[in-house]
């Protein structure tokens, strides 16, 4: 099952650009003044608002006839599982950021104004800020939403197959092509990829108890 | 110790101070008070640059602000505050939430910045809950943290902005009792307090707001015996009647 | 690299033939996905275990495969259900509109569920009991008092899974589809034009899908205010 391989190590390595992308535009749209609450913005309504399969294309069909000729020709070279693989990265990676970016500007959004105010008086930079005392409540906060985020990113690395990846349904799509076993080569792939939501639920589980803080039984004090 | 000067500030067309003007000395205890809408909370607040002025000027010890000065980092260090919703940082633990501005603004080594925390909660009668979450402590415990997280960086003025009022009536007085015992050790405090008891018993001076004004400053005593506004005497026959 | 407009105009009849697909693909995709996504919903929260079982496994499973998938499913099998049902035991040539229309409302339909449900948990249990107490029955109570107000909440998010829905249209390229994307693959090979006609699908999208979002954000902010 290479396809499987493909498909995991397309998933996470996406995963990763999306989750530091993400952080750092959500981060710039909460800013109080400047150009990056505005960029943030743009960022997130033009990834938001075309298709993943036409960004796909951006990348893999558009992009190396804009840039020079010389870089463009590179590309186009590239041997074959990573001329798909990383223009394929590259894209859910920033496609999967602009929606990690709106769930983080929601998150530190849901935050009491007093957290800022407090960290400030507190003689706190706006790094330090963000990152000890926001980030790690908004994160806590989101933590759903991300899990949903995280088992949606295994599903749409299928849309690599348009431009020549063979993951998880393209691997279904050849054996089917090759031995007329419809049933059973998409079968097991739909088991497999059941398998994977099932995994990827149960991680983001576990990370959310264990970051789970204590609570005072019955409630405790209410600010 | 602190010097306002004819500070004003509008949201939009809504003037919160106008010309407010104030002398604070060191290790004075001044408790701020007023109506609800009056500007008090406001008012504190400029002064460890909080909420920026549109006009005048304030000054803390050396440190000059105005409405030009944006970078108030070294100001904020030798202020401490303490929230009216307490606002501990609930994903840190006690211990955390006194070390970490300790660590990381003032460069503290770990071991020096715990025992200063250590020693501070102890004054302030927490010792047993170190280890805890603030989502673990009553009103009144989180709030003797928040003080403690305040004091850790040896600030020269502590800010408390109604201190006691997000508090079940229970525990103010554990809350009242700390910063009494800080006002007796010589602290310059500056509170916004509905506590007319505290007042009378810890403060030096009242200023009475109204109106986003300053109307009344006076000794604690003359205040509550003999209030010289109108606006003051309403105030405190509407306030004294609970 | 230069961008040829001429090349953009000549192809604008043969590309709003595919819009036009794309957004009939759209509309039956919402109106049978809610249609089919409300039974499943109202199925979810039956006193039956065997049907809320079924009903909870068929939307677990649809949420769980890709799209794309799903569209190889219907595409591969259905001539073959169809042979087998007919007993001529040979499979049957099936558009592909069929298989498209099929598949986005067995697949949405598991989207919506989910709104759907979130919106009846959302009523106050109250109003269970009130159509209960005047004698309702389950029908009239559903069709008349529960699912309106179900939909009215969660009104917001349903259109923007719309949105995601119009956007999931372009994935029926897979099976070599004429909708706006498939329409501009097939002008971009036979030309020679890549980059052209996928800046203009790319601008069509994203301009249909701003302006969408934008109403939803109004939408939302208007019930948010009617609702004080």
């Amino acid at each position: 099952m290479n396809g499987l391989g493909w498909t995991l190590s397309l998933a996470l390595g996406a995963w990763t650009i999306a989750l530091i992308v993400g952080t750092l535009v959500g981060v710039a749209r909460t800013l109080p003044r400047g150009i990056l609450p505005r960029l943030g913005r743009v960022y997130v309504e033009t990834f938001r608002n075309i298709p993943l399969l036409v960004q796909m294309f951006f990348w893999y069909f558009v992009l190396p006839e804009l840039l020079p000729v010389r870089v463009g020709m590179a590309i186009k070279q590239m041997d074959p599982p990573w001329g798909s693989f990383v223009p394929a990265l590259i894209c859910l990676g920033l496609f999967t950021a602009a929606r990690i970016a709106e769930q983080v500007r929601a998150g530190i959004q849901a935050l009491p104004s007093g957290q800022m105010q407090a960290a400030s008086a507190l003689g706190f930079g706006q790094g330090n800020m963000y990152r000890l005392i926001l980030l790690p409540q908004a994160f806590r906060i989101i933590l759903p939403t991300l899990t949903n985020e995280f088992m949606t990113i295994f599903k749409n690395t299928s849309v690599a197959l348009t431009i020549g990846l063979v993951e998880l349904t393209a691997t279904a799509r050849e054996i089917n092509e090759n031995t007329f076993r419809t049933f059973e080569a998409f079968g097991v792939v739909t088991i497999v990829y059941l398998v994977i939501a099932l995994l990827a639920w149960q991680i983001m589980h576990r990370i959310e108890r264990a970051a789970q803080l204590p609570a005072l039984a019955g409630g405790g004090a209410r600010p | 110790m602190i010097e306002i000067n004819s500070v004003s500030k509008s949201y939009g067309s809504f003037q919160v101070l106008k010309n407010c003007s104030a002398s604070i000395a060191r290790g004075e205890v001044v408790v701020i008070c007023g109506p609800s809408g009056s500007g008090k909370s406001t008012l504190i607040k400029t002064v460890n640059g909080l909420e920026t002025i549109d006009s005048g000027e304030i000054n803390v010890g050396g440190f000059r602000l105005a409405p030009e000065v944006t970078n108030v980092a070294a100001l904020r260090r030798s202020v401490g505050m303490v929230f009216q919703s307490f606002e501990l940082f609930p994903h840190l633990t006690v211990l955390s939430n006194v070390t970490i501005a300790q660590t990381k603004v003032l460069k503290r080594s770990k071991a020096a910045a715990e025992e200063k925390a250590r020693s501070l909660l102890a004054r302030v009668g927490l010792s047993a809950h170190i280890a805890k979450h603030p989502a673990q402590l009553s009103g009144g415990q989180q709030q003797r943290v928040a003080i403690a997280r305040a004091l850790a960086l040896d600030p020269e003025v502590m800010l408390f902005d109604e201190p006691t009022s997000a508090l079940d009536p229970e525990m103010v007085n554990e809350v009242l009792d700390v910063m009494t015992g800080l006002a007796r050790q010589g602290m310059t405090m500056v509170c916004v307090t509905h506590e007319m008891g505290f007042a009378r018993s810890v403060a030096n001076r009242v200023l009475f707001m109204d109106g986003g004004e300053i109307v009344e400053t006076a000794a604690a005593a003359a205040f509550f015996d003999a209030p010289r506004s109108e606006r003051a005497k309403a105030f405190l026959a509407k306030i004294l009647k609970h | 690299m230069m961008v040829d407009l001429s090349a953009i105009a000549s192809a604008t009849p043969y590309l709003l033939s595919g819009l036009w697909f794309t957004v009939q693909i759209t509309v039956v995709g919402v109106t049978g996905g809610i249609v089919f996504g409300s039974l499943l919903a109202v199925a979810r929260l039956s006193r039956n275990r065997l049907v809320s079982t079924l009903a909870t496994a068929y939307v677990n499973l649809m949420r769980s495969i890709p799209l794309i998938l799903v569209i190889f499913w219907v595409f591969f099998l259905v001539p073959w259900a169809i042979g087998w049902m007919t007993r001529s035991g040979r499979p049957v040539a099936v558009g592909a509109s069929l298989t498209i229309f099929v598949t986005f409302v067995l697949f949405e339909a598991a989207y919506y569920a989910e709104i759907v449900r979130a919106g009846f948990r959302s009523i106050s249990p109250g109003q269970y009991s009130a159509c209960e107490a005047l004698g309702l029955s389950k029908f009239h109570a559903y069709i008349y008092i529960l699912f309106p107000q179900a939909i009215r909440n969660v009104l917001p998010i349903l259109l923007t899974q719309t949105i995601v829905l119009f956007q999931d249209t372009s994935l029926v390229y897979v099976i070599s589809a004429t909708d706006l994307l498939g329409a501009a693959t097939k002008i971009a090979q036979r030309d020679g034009r890549l980059v052209e006609m996928y800046l203009t699908v790319g601008v069509i999208y994203f301009v249909v899908c701003y302006a969408a979002s934008q109403f939803v954000k109004q939408l939302q902010g208007r019930l948010a205010y009617g609702a004080r």
